[in-house]
């Protein structure tokens, strides 16, 4: 089973989130900051990350990057979920280690559909 | 219909309280900047804030709500990136638009609309605001509302024209390193049609000149499929710049041609189920280098926070139970008291460890219910900009032990009465700032809202540093409307609890805040619904402190059980100074139906709580009754006849507020521990209603 943890400060978010990755059997780990996300991959290898950016403690940047500095997550597919569609956001979720990104608010069958295709 | 049977209905309740929350931090915030007490840290919980708001909102499609948000995040953005200074006016304007918010909000959680153009101003105020830093002519550019919907399984519309696409993909190295994976690609493209897939590796080194993360392998690709050019660009979205793409469409009469000239060294893989991989070349570091061994973790969600979230609901429901417990366990502690057991028989020592648990059960029933009170003062503090907006008088407003914990009900209903209080310290308590310039004070006034645990309970203060009670006028006012006799002679205390009289106001000219048809008295009688007591300190000069002084729990009560003509009733033993056993000589006679005791130099009124209550006709003779001596606010003492006293207990309270009229002087009702229900009186009430304290004023005898 695929496994994705998904990262963001907004309980909202990470219960939406849940829901519909729940829903379409791949098993989903939250956490509310980059800082907490870090301390779950401690205990768990995820097939993807889905991560906010504006997050308290660590941002989805910073996040990133952490992750990308690890040697058992360096190439995890990583997903920026964002509110902004601008490419200069791209742009900078990339240059941050980004795999891809998801704009927010975002229909449930892309979001499905964004982690099938980091993860196969 | 229950929440839990709509996830819809679920996200949008959990998305209600998290704004809740968010916009509780977003004003904590900015108070905190606007005391100058911010930290680097602080602008960016607000932005978070604001964001998240407008994220969620998003979801839902509460459009007014995301157009707000959208301006006040540009502008606090505006204001991280210093293109904005965060000088007074601006964080006023913020802290009106947290407002603001927080008012769409709630119209969208309750399903109300706002007076048209409500937030109207504000939103104008913060697009100027922005404008000068930036010009963002279409409010919500960049970000689409898309209205959130369960449908995973929309139904698919009918198939166009198959199409032949021919694809030449040849990743960077940057593919890699970003965690993308062509192998994956070629399965969501395989998942749009028929795929072939050719793998050019002749760009592949020698083993030792290999170089891991380095891209060596392009494929070219052949799709025939009835997707369109958007979604097979879609399967390319994240690769889009890391990588060589060409799509083009193969013209239909080649569609069939098997894919032409296979570069040197090249091998044909098909890629039409997903799991079919094609061929792989060494493509840096594959996903196969990734720890496929997950550590051990329950397959639910990775713990979130500490808290959990409880429809109050079910709390209630506890609780209740537990009330009963207590009830059930009285009944029987006192059916093995009747079978004459004695207290070290074994079924009565086990029974004191049942009490010490049901106990033990009930205070942590009652923490649940707990909760500070920051988040009531912090709505608190809009009361006070609005009012020191509209009375024109610059306000201070700080407050004090917000930590203190007190039950949720309890919070609720003390919103009204706080507001009404703080309205009335900043339109009553204080003075123009003219006229504070004039008494050597500065032009702000001081309000202040404190809270703190004293013995037991819960003490809410609203102090202002105004000019203090007018008694002079006080006194006049309430004997040009009758409420007390010309000539009486009042005590400080008690001409300040005048202003509780009902339908009394002092203000010579109704302002935009007052005038709203709401007294001190129904102050009181909001913070005596909840069991609590409200008094008034004032100082000429130097300012009015109302003090209320609240249960920790609408659930229990120390009671004091008594019989009145039969009938077995219980009143709060916090209402209680002393008992009394009257002998007659201490009697006298006052007017008929209420006397007059002289108790240890003393005048008493009593009341005849048979009567009272209309349970029988007045006494004939008051000797040898017993009495329970009561306060009035102002110190006044009345002392109610009951015909026995019976002893003191902890009782639960049962609401009669559902199905029953309110009766004046019933405050609620118990089952004891015999299974008796009886009533709980409210005996401040019973003697205003009696009319003792406009008949006769008391004062203590020298």
């Amino acid at each position: 089973m695929t496994t994705v943890l998904a990262v963001d400060d907004s309980r909202t978010m990470r219960e939406i989130i849940a829901l519909t990755l729940r829903g379409a059997g791949i098993d989903t780990h939250l956490a509310k900051d980059g800082q907490h996300g870090l301390e779950v991959l401690e205990e768990l290898a995820p097939d993807a990350i889905i991560t906010d950016i504006n997050m308290p403690r660590l941002d989805g940047y910073g996040f990133i990057a952490a992750v990308r500095d690890r040697s058992q997550s360096r190439t995890v597919p990583i997903l920026v979920l964002t509110t902004e569609s601008a490419d200069d956001l791209k742009a900078r979720a990339r240059a941050a280690g980004a795999t891809g990104w998801i704009v927010k608010p975002f229909d449930p069958g892309k979001l499905v559909r964004a982690v099938q295709m980091v993860t196969g | 219909m229950r929440a839990s049977d709509d996830p819809m209905a679920e996200f949008r309740a959990t998305f209600f309280a998290e704004c809740e929350d968010l916009l509780e931090g977003a004003q904590a915030g900015l108070l905190a900047m606007q005391h100058g007490r911010a930290d680097s840290e602080t602008l960016n919980v607000v932005f978070r804030a604001v964001h998240s708001i407008k994220g969620g909102a998003g979801a839902f499609a509460l459009e007014e709500i995301v157009a707000f948000a959208h301006q006040f995040e540009t502008a606090l953005d505006q204001l991280r990136t210093g293109t904005l200074q965060p000088d007074a006016a601006t964080i006023l304007l913020l802290l009106n638009a947290s407002d603001g918010l927080s008012d769409l909000v709630a119209a969208s959680r309750d399903g109300t609309s706002l007076e048209r153009g409500a937030t109207d101003a504000t939103l104008a105020d913060l697009c100027a605001l922005v404008s000068d830093g930036k010009a963002d002519e279409n409010p919500t550019e960049g970000f689409v509302v898309t209205k959130l919907s369960l449908d995973l399984d929309a139904p698919e519309p009918p198939l166009p024209e198959r199409q032949t696409y021919r694809i030449d993909f040849v990743p960077d190295d940057a593919l890699y390193a970003l965690g993308n994976e062509p192998l994956f690609l070629f399965r969501a493209l395989a998942e749009l049609g028929d795929l072939e897939v050719v793998a050019d590796i002749a760009m592949v080194p020698e083993i030792d000149k290999f170089v891991p993360g380095s891209s060596y392998v392009g494929w070219t690709l052949d799709l025939t499929t009835a997707a369109s050019d958007a979604e097979i660009a879609e399967v390319f979205d994240f690769v889009d710049g890391l990588c060589t793409l060409r799509i083009a469409r193969v013209p239909a009469d080649r569609a069939l041609d098997p894919v032409p000239c296979p570069p040197p060294g090249a091998q044909t893989a098909s890629a039409q189920a997903p799991g079919s991989a094609p061929q792989e070349g060494p493509v840096g570091e594959p996903p196969q280098t990734r720890p496929e061994a997950h550590l051990p973790q329950a397959s639910t969600a990775a713990p979130v926070a500490a808290t959990v979230r409880v429809d109050l609901d079910r709390i209630d429901r506890l609780a209740n139970l537990v009330g009963e417990l207590v009830i059930q366990q009285a009944i029987l502690t006192q059916s093995i008291a009747d079978t004459g057991l004695t207290r070290r028989s074994t079924v009565s020592q086990n029974l004191e460890k049942l009490t010490g648990l049901t106990r033990e059960m009930q205070n942590g029933v009652m923490m649940i219910r707990a909760q500070p009170l920051k988040s009531l003062f912090q709505r608190m503090s809009r009361i006070v900009r609005e009012a020191s907006a509209a009375s024109g008088k610059p306000v201070r407003f700080s407050t004090e032990g917000e930590a203190t914990e007190i039950d949720k009900a309890m919070i609720e209903g003390l919103a009204d009465p706080l507001m009404h209080m703080l309205r009335n310290a900043v339109d009553h308590g204080l003075e123009p700032p003219g006229i504070r310039a004039a008494a050597g004070k500065s032009a702000q006034g001081d309000v202040r809202l404190s809270a703190a645990h004293r013995s037991g309970r819960v003490v809410i203060e609203v102090t202002d540093d105004g000019g203090g009670i007018d008694r002079a006028k006080v006194l006049d006012t309430a004997i040009s409307r009758g409420l007390v006799s010309a000539g009486a002679q009042l005590s400080e205390p008690e001409i300040d609890s005048l202003l509780f009289l009902p339908g009394f106001s002092t203000a010579g000219e109704v302002s935009n805040l007052s005038g709203r048809g709401v007294g001190m008295d129904v102050v009181r009688s909001a913070i005596q619904t909840l069991g609590g007591r409200i008094a008034i300190r004032s100082e000429t000069g130097r300012g009015t402190t109302f003090s209320v002084s609240l249960p920790l729990t609408l659930a229990v009560l120390d009671g004091m059980i008594v019989d009145v003509a039969d009938e077995r009733l219980v009143l709060p033993v916090h209402t209680i100074i002393e008992t009394l056993t009257l002998s007659d000589d201490e009697v006298g006679e006052l007017a008929p139906g209420s006397s007059l005791a002289m108790v240890r130099g003393q005048i008493l009124a009593l009341l005849d709580l048979g009567s009272a209550l209309g349970y029988r006709a007045p006494l004939e003779t008051i000797a040898g009754a017993q009495a329970l001596v009561i306060a009035l606010e102002g110190n006044e003492r009345v002392a109610l006849l009951v015909d026995a006293i019976h002893d003191q207990r902890q009782v639960v309270i049962k609401g009669l507020r559902d199905g029953f009229g309110r009766a004046p002087g019933v405050a609620a009702a118990t089952i004891l521990g015999d299974g008796q229900v009886a009533l709980i009186l409210d005996p401040i009430e019973i003697v205003a209603h009696a009319g003792i304290r406009a008949a006769a004023p008391l004062s203590s005898a020298g």
